[in-house]
């Protein structure tokens, strides 16, 4: 889950990391008011989107007055930035800057363990100056077990060439920072650029932190960083049942169970299609996990089936610990309860535990929209068949 | 012979007496597994009772252990608390430690993981996967013990699901060892691991690969297999679909940017000289060719 800058900036300042002063706004009028709350001669407005480059793309100005500032506000909320709507804009404090550096720290799946980032060199595309300058960006691999002590933040100080006596307090502040990625379960926390002012100050410009979804469990207060907005209405409702599902671009519908054997029937689907006329796609991913009960197929057929976009659905189930007698009573449950609304061909192929009883519970069903096929490659097939010729 | 799991193996199952571990105990007594103890801390001197046969729980892998003798244990406490059940069988030092549980924060596999490479006694799989499976030897985990018998193939697996499909696929030639590695961005025993273990097996004739989008153990396990393997390799990759920046079911299973796709993988693997299939069943077919 990624966080807003505004959201970044308040974890550090609740953790001792030195911010600019700053509050966020979603209309200009909150703008004038945050601009005027702040006080200060020269004020920055900046879009709150989850992506890189909005300064580029006209996200980010300056304002020496809180009118200045109300009308940047209004220029900016609404823009859109590599397909990210602004809806709110954080209102800073200026900072007379003497130097931009780079920091991150972050999950490092290659090792297993964390990966800490530096360089002097801030304030630029940080993914250009690893390529053209990998000289220029130290790294450093932290323990898991030890984290970002002090000792390792000075060694990481050190190595991106700050002197022994610039190392300290810099060190300092990453150490806090090491701090939020532990204590807040995060994945990514980034500050670029990491300034030192004029008066030799150093603080965090600004912050982008990833939070680790599977930690929720100990974080009541992630529950404020739901954004519902940017969500895919179907995604949400799912999300809202416990399924699994992320929309995609396509017309043949895919329940399975099990996040690898869905993520290969939308390869085989898209592949089984590749060669008919409007070549269909999937229209989704959905997996309604291990030891699915009927109703969970129920909900998730609803789902799939109230998508606009599907021609065709494709049940796809090896039963594991999943029931394949439970899938087939879900899927005939789910005609019931959908009735008239269930318009759409569903094929579907099962295998494994209980697959005799399944596939029996379905042929004496005899639903006019129910296909079974045997295998895997033959129903993708005609899942895909079907939603050609729905075209 | 197989990897990791044979008939030695004396079994701890941490959180039998939740509804999970109990089923779970259930159906691994009937895939012939031995098990030994039930670990829950609190109820030390309680025990469970599966077709009449007591099994007996107790408050931490140590005393289960003294006990029992058992080597290996197998977790299906929830997310919340495996962090502390991973770090209690390792401290007892057994050999293999499997880890079921879905949903674990990655803070806490990056430490648990961490502290099993430090300790240097125990081999740990997972979290977030079904186990692994020795066919007619014995089962830890939730793979489902009748799919395919003993043979010639090892298979190695980020899914379950997958697992169970590849394993029916080629259920006329059976498995040494079929392992599910999980889905997870860091996990305790690595494709490379699988790879290595089955090279050295002298029942393993030929080694089916399964991979899924995110992050680069397939690419590692490619140059790997260039260096190491002698036997020959079959791949699947799954996600060629998947969009950028959206996770897909697994909390590892992401591609960002440009890194982690499909097709980088599957190129990876080929310049490996691995036969990559297009779906399970071309995968299935191509390893039956192999072996023939």
């Amino acid at each position: 889950m990624d966080l807003f800058e505004y959201q970044a900036r308040d974890l550090f300042q609740a953790s001792g990391v030195p911010v600019l002063p700053g509050l966020v706004a979603s209309t200009p009028e909150e703008a004038f008011a945050a601009a005027q709350e702040l006080g200060a001669e020269l004020v920055v407005v900046k879009a709150q989107v989850k992506t890189g480059g909005r300064g580029k793309a006209g996200g980010v100005k300056l304002a020496r007055s809180p009118q200045e500032a109300a009308e940047h506000a209004a220029a900016i909320l609404g823009m859109d930035i590599k397909g990210h709507r602004v809806r709110k804009v954080l209102i800073a404090a200026g900072a007379e800057i003497a130097e931009e550096y780079y920091f991150s720290l972050l999950l490092d799946r290659t090792t297993g363990g964390y990966l800490a980032m530096c360089s002097k060199q801030g304030g630029v595309e940080i993914e250009t100056l690893a390529v053209e300058q990998p000289e220029a960006l130290a790294k450093l691999p932290i323990d898991p077990l030890n984290g970002l002590d002090h000792p390792k933040a000075r060694e990481l100080a050190k190595l991106a060439g700050f002197t022994a006596e610039e190392a300290g307090p810099i060190a300092d502040v990453l150490v806090k920072l090491g701090a939020v990625y532990r204590d807040q379960d995060a994945t990514l926390v980034e500050v670029n650029p990491l300034v030192k002012t004029a008066d030799g100050e150093i603080i965090a410009l600004d912050g982008k932190v990833t939070l680790d979804g599977n930690a929720a469990f100990r974080h009541p207060d992630w529950a404020q960083y739901a954004d519902a907005a940017a969500e895919d209405p179907l995604e949400l409702r799912a999300r809202e049942k416990g399924l699994n599902y992320v929309k995609l671009d396509g017309s043949v519908g895919v329940i399975g169970n099990g996040a690898g054997l869905v993520m290969s029937t939308l390869d085989v689907v898209a592949g089984a299609g590749a060669d008919l006329p409007s070549q269909p796609r999937p229209a989704n991913f959905l997996d309604i996990g291990g030891g699915a009960s009927a109703q969970v197929m129920a909900n998730g057929l609803d789902i799939i089936l109230s998508d606009p976009d599907v021609r065709s659905v494709f049940v796809n189930v090896f039963g594991g610990i999943t029931a394949c007698s439970e899938v087939a009573k879900g899927i005939i449950d789910a005609l019931v309860i959908l009735g008239d609304r269930a318009t759409k061909p569903i094929v579907v192929r099962l295998d494994g535990n209980a697959v005799e009883i399944g596939r029996h519970m379905l042929t004496e069903a005899a639903h006019p929209l129910v296909q079974l096929v045997d295998t895997m490659d033959a129903a993708a097939r005609r899942a895909a068949e079907l939603a050609a010729a729905a075209e | 012979m197989s990897i990791w799991l044979d008939q030695r193996a004396k079994v701890i199952v941490q959180g039998m007496t939740g509804g999970e571990g109990r089923k779970h105990t259930q159906r691994m007594i009937g895939a012939g597994t031995r098990i030994v103890a039930g670990v829950t801390p609190g109820k030390g001197g309680q025990s469970v009772v599966f077709e009449e046969d007591p099994v007996a729980v107790y408050d931490s892998v140590a005393e289960a252990r003294q006990a029992t003798g058992a080597n290996t244990s197998v977790i299906f406490v929830p997310a919340a608390h495996t962090a502390t059940a991973v770090l209690d069988a390792i401290e007892a030092e057994l050999e293999l430690v499997v880890v079921i549980t879905e949903g674990v924060p990655v803070r806490d596999t990056a430490e648990f993981v961490a502290a099993a490479k430090r300790s240097g006694k125990t081999r740990l799989i997972g979290p977030n996967c079904p186990g692994l499976i020795s066919p007619g030897k014995s089962n830890v985990g939730i793979i489902p013990p009748n799919i395919a018998g003993p043979g010639p193939i090892g298979l190695v697996s980020k899914s379950g699901t997958l697992t169970y499909q590849m394993m029916f696929e080629l259920r006329d030639l059976g498995f040494s060892s079929a392992v599910g590695i999980g889905g997870d961005p860091v996990n305790g025993t690595s494709h490379i691991d699988a790879l290595e273990a089955f090279e050295a097996d002298p029942q393993t004739e030929a080694i089916v690969l399964i991979g899924e989008i995110g992050g680069d153990a397939e690419e590692r396990a490619a140059a790997f297999i260039a260096e190491h393997v002698t036997k020959p390799v079959i791949g699947y990759v799954a996600g060629f679909t998947a969009p950028s920046g959206k996770t897909m079911g697994h909390a590892g299973a992401i591609v960002t940017g440009s890194s982690g796709t499909a097709a980088a993988k599957k190129v990876a693997l080929e310049a490996a000289g691995v036969r990559v299939g297009r779906t399970p069943s071309e995968t299935a077919a191509l390893a039956r060719s192999l072996l023939r």
